[in-house]
């Protein structure tokens, strides 16, 4: 066969993770406190999956549509804070309607309203969405759930198929990558709504996935060198899994760049958080979900005492 | 490892041709489809709503509402009750908040009016307690002659469940009328409706035909007021608007002559002198009787037509109307006329529903969505290809095989199910070709380490395919731990998405595991390699 693979990450990689621990901690920390910060300050910009109101697409019969014009009309009829912004095709324009006071009814008058203020001569309305606030509320709730949800059969599985350290190793990584994926919902301001719910959950997903190849590693490596400190078997299944953790997640985001470039403007802000945390989950998998596994003790008793003196004379 | 039994050469192969043939179908159009022989698979999936376009209306029963009227009802009734021979003596009755409250002053005839009263707490067969009996009411009567009707929690719960049930088969009904359409509409939880129309081009309608309570009454006028110069109405009487708002409204007698219920039929037609738009309906034999006696007794008087508490037109009774049957007239266009026929066919609503969601989306845009979601997924096949072929070579041309026969099972498993394809769905399979890799990746690079371990060229493989599958199983779980908690979370679009992505691990299992061992054992057997080319 004349094909020559070509190798992205070369052959008995011996970076030394552990090591780095000096840089990564004080980053993570950094990016989480900013995550936080952002969270809490400026916050998501909840969609009206979360908060309720009433996003109207709009279709101007003529080739561009007046946004001004249309902005003014919407502003007389009194509904409180509204936005008006071009998407896609300059005919194409998207009006967000905040909640409106007065329950369920009051959301489906906006619809009217608006309806009656462009007129159907000069305007289509391809898709209209309205959540009324008792919906909303559920959903907050729900997508809520869902993410402890995942977290706890996640945390379960991995107790199940590993010792407890692993799972806590596990679920810190992954709290820390959905706590990174909310600071980015935050400082893109990005729509969050229940399609965001589920990149978060996708992320989490993954985030678990590489680090339990990691882990698997780990533990075989732990079973075969009896000797070795904790430290140096954690930097070598690290290294051993670097090319799959790499050409996994290269591939991951490949599909998604795809589907980010040409999936089309509905699915744009899912593959925008999903690019981003495939990103810090890999980078979380290896840093983090393997190094913090030193804080415990994971080489069973016996083992650890035989090996104990020599630790002992190095520190 | 390497080696395969034939008859496990046959299943893998059987399934693989089976999930390409359940995929064809989908490449054709429907009445294509019908029309091949029996033999040939023709499930075709299913696209979601915001793929081909529709609405999705969720409606709740408004409680309060529903439980104000109730309570009226439940009112004139007691009154009714006490005012029979002997009478019993009473003050204050009305409707307070939930309850139903009045005060006895015969206090020597308690029994008799606990007696009378028992019957309207109204015995419901409870479908929760396993078909024992709940009340819709607690009653309550004191010594001091105060007494009480309260809402029973489970009584009302009982209730919204009912009026919930009547309410699917009522806009069922209007719905078929329609004929162009397959909603579906379901039960959510105990107190919402469901309906879910892919394709209707004109959502309104949809919203004015299935949320429309399509209550209609015949009331007998008392007189005409100017709407702007609101006055308190008579006992007895209430004021009801005209449809047009410049129209004057009429103060009626609140009893009426008849209800939607006395109606057989109701066509839309045109009236014979105007050629105008109207609405024919016939009365049952009940209903012809009632309203010929009233007709005959009342002629010379207006009579409103009034639908949810608006008059739609108040004709004069010029003569007996005897023949059981009548007409409409509101200044109706063919359409609106229709749909009120259809309607007043259908039936009234038990209850006023309420959106509390709502979301329509037009065809075009669904159809956007579909060639994006179509060029997304195939330069992303491309893309993992040409990436799977340049990093591994031969192996990575086997990685890409599989990752097709993935694509075609994922997709004709989806099909055979049924499933729904939202955007979300399309976004879950192009993830999938990126996690299908993963087991690939996993495999080849345990290939790789073994043979740098200096095992023979079939020992690394070997190896490589039996240590890497602990690790494949572990990490696709996890991932379907998270695609089950989607599912659960998922309404509509979401839940596609869940959907692809637990089918997609799944068959990723498969083809990554079995059908890549499949190719590289037959590889090994033909080439002979001498090294692992990786």
């Amino acid at each position: 066969m004349p094909l020559r693979p070509l190798r992205l990450i070369p052959d008995n990689t011996r970076l030394p993770f552990m090591k780095w621990a000096r840089i990564r901690t004080p980053i993570s920390l950094v990016l989480i406190v900013v995550s936080f910060a952002l969270f809490f300050t400026v916050g998501v910009n909840a969609g009206i999956d979360f908060k309720g109101g009433t996003v109207i697409e709009v279709h101007s019969h003529s080739a561009t549509a007046d946004v001004g014009a249309i902005r003014s009309k919407v502003n007389g009829l009194g509904l409180g804070d509204v936005q008006v912004q071009n998407i896609g095709s300059a005919a194409d324009v998207l009006i967000r309607v905040a909640l409106q006071p007065g329950g369920e009814q009051a959301q489906q008058a906006v619809v009217e309203k608006i309806h009656a203020a462009l007129g159907a001569s000069d305007y289509d309305f391809p898709s209209v969405e309205v959540v009324g606030p008792r919906v909303s509320g559920e959903l907050a709730q729900t997508g809520t759930l869902a993410v402890l949800f995942t977290i706890a059969g996640i945390m379960a599985y991995i107790w199940f198929r590993f010792e407890w350290q692993f799972g806590v190793a596990a679920v810190a990584t992954l709290i820390h990558d959905a706590i990174l994926t909310m600071g980015f919902f935050a400082l893109t301001q990005i729509d969050f709504n229940l399609s965001s719910i589920a990149a978060i959950l996708t992320i989490i997903g993954y985030s678990l996935n590489d680090t339990v190849v990691i882990f698997d590693r780990i533990r075989e490596v732990l079973r075969k060198y009896k000797q070795m400190p904790v430290r140096d078997i954690i930097d070598l299944a690290t290294n051993q899994t670097l090319a799959r953790t790499i050409m996994t997640s290269l591939t991951l985001e490949i599909a998604l760049l795809a589907l980010f470039l040409f999936g089309g403007p509905v699915i744009r802000s899912f593959t925008a958080a999903m690019i981003w945390g495939i990103f810090v989950a890999t980078a979380s998998s290896i840093f983090i979900g393997g190094p913090i596994l030193i804080y415990f003790n994971i080489r069973p008793k016996a083992v650890a005492a035989a090996a104990e003196p020599k630790n002992a004379v190095k520190a | 490892m390497l080696h395969f039994p034939r008859w496990q050469v046959a299943i893998i192969l059987f399934v693989v041709i089976a999930g390409f043939l359940s995929v064809i179908p989908n490449f054709f159009s429907r009445e294509q489809v019908q029309s091949w022989p029996a033999f040939l698979p023709n499930k075709q999936m299913v696209l979601g709503l915001d793929l081909q376009g529709g609405a999705y209306l969720l409606y709740e029963v408004d409680r309060q509402d529903y439980v104000q009227k109730r309570l009226k009802t439940l009112v004139s009734d007691v009154r009714k009750a006490l005012l029979q021979e002997p009478r019993i003596g009473y003050t204050g009755l009305a409707v307070q908040g939930e309850t139903v409250q009045l005060r006895i002053r015969d206090l020597d005839k308690l029994d008799e009016v606990k007696k009378r009263l028992q019957p309207m707490r109204n015995a419901l067969v409870s479908s929760l307690l396993g078909g024992g009996t709940v009340y819709e009411f607690d009653l309550t009567v004191g010594d001091d002659g105060l007494t009480r009707f309260t809402y029973s929690p489970t009584g009302m719960q009982q209730r919204v469940r009912g009026i919930v049930s009547q309410a699917i088969e009522v806009i069922n009904r209007r719905i078929n009328q329609l004929g162009t359409t397959e909603p579906s509409i379901q039960r959510q939880g105990d107190d919402r409706i469901l309906v879910e129309a892919p394709g209707l081009g004109d959502p309104a309608r949809l919203k004015a035909l299935v949320g429309q309570t399509a209550q209609l009454t015949f009331h007998l006028v008392r007189k005409i007021v100017d709407p702007k110069q609101p006055a308190a109405p008579e006992a007895g009487t209430v004021i009801f608007p005209s449809k047009n708002p410049n129209d004057p409204s009429y103060e009626v007698e609140e009893q009426p002559l008849m209800t939607g219920e006395d109606l057989t039929d109701a066509q839309a037609a045109f009236h014979q002198q105007t050629n105008e738009p109207v609405v024919n309906f016939r009365l049952s034999t009940g209903g012809a009787q009632k309203f010929g006696d009233v007709t005959t007794k009342n002629v010379d008087r207006l009579f409103a037509i009034v639908l949810d508490n608006q008059v739609i037109e108040a004709p004069r009774i010029r003569e007996p109307i005897l023949g059981g049957s009548g007409e409409i007239s509101g200044n109706f266009t063919v359409q609106s006329a229709n749909d009120l026929a259809i309607l007043l066919r259908a039936g009234s609503l038990p209850a006023k529903l309420t959106i509390v969601e709502e979301r329509t989306i037009g065809p075009s845009l669904g159809r956007d969505s579909i060639r994006a979601g179509v060029i997304a997924s195939i330069v992303a096949t491309v893309a993992i290809a040409a990436f799977m072929i340049i990093c591994y070579g031969i192996l990575g041309v086997f990685a890409v095989l599989a990752l097709i026969a993935n694509n075609f099972l994922m997709l004709g498993i989806l099909t055979l199910l049924g499933a729904t394809l939202t955007l979300p769905g399309i976004a879950g399979i192009v993830l999938t070709m990126g996690m299908a890799v993963d087991a690939n990746v996993l495999i080849y690079e345990r290939m790789r380490e073994e043979a740098h371990a200096g095992r023979s060229t079939i020992a690394a493989l070997d190896t490589g395919f039996r240590r890497a599958f602990g690790t494949i199983i572990d990490s696709h779980l996890t991932a379907l731990i998270a695609a089950v908690a989607l599912f659960w979370l998922g309404s509509g679009p979401i839940r596609g998405f869940a959907v692809t992505l637990a089918i997609g691990i799944i068959s990723t299992l498969f083809t990554a595991y079995l059908v890549t061992r499949l190719i590289v054992s037959t590889w090994v057997h033909y080439a002979r390699p001498k090294v692992v080319p990786l």
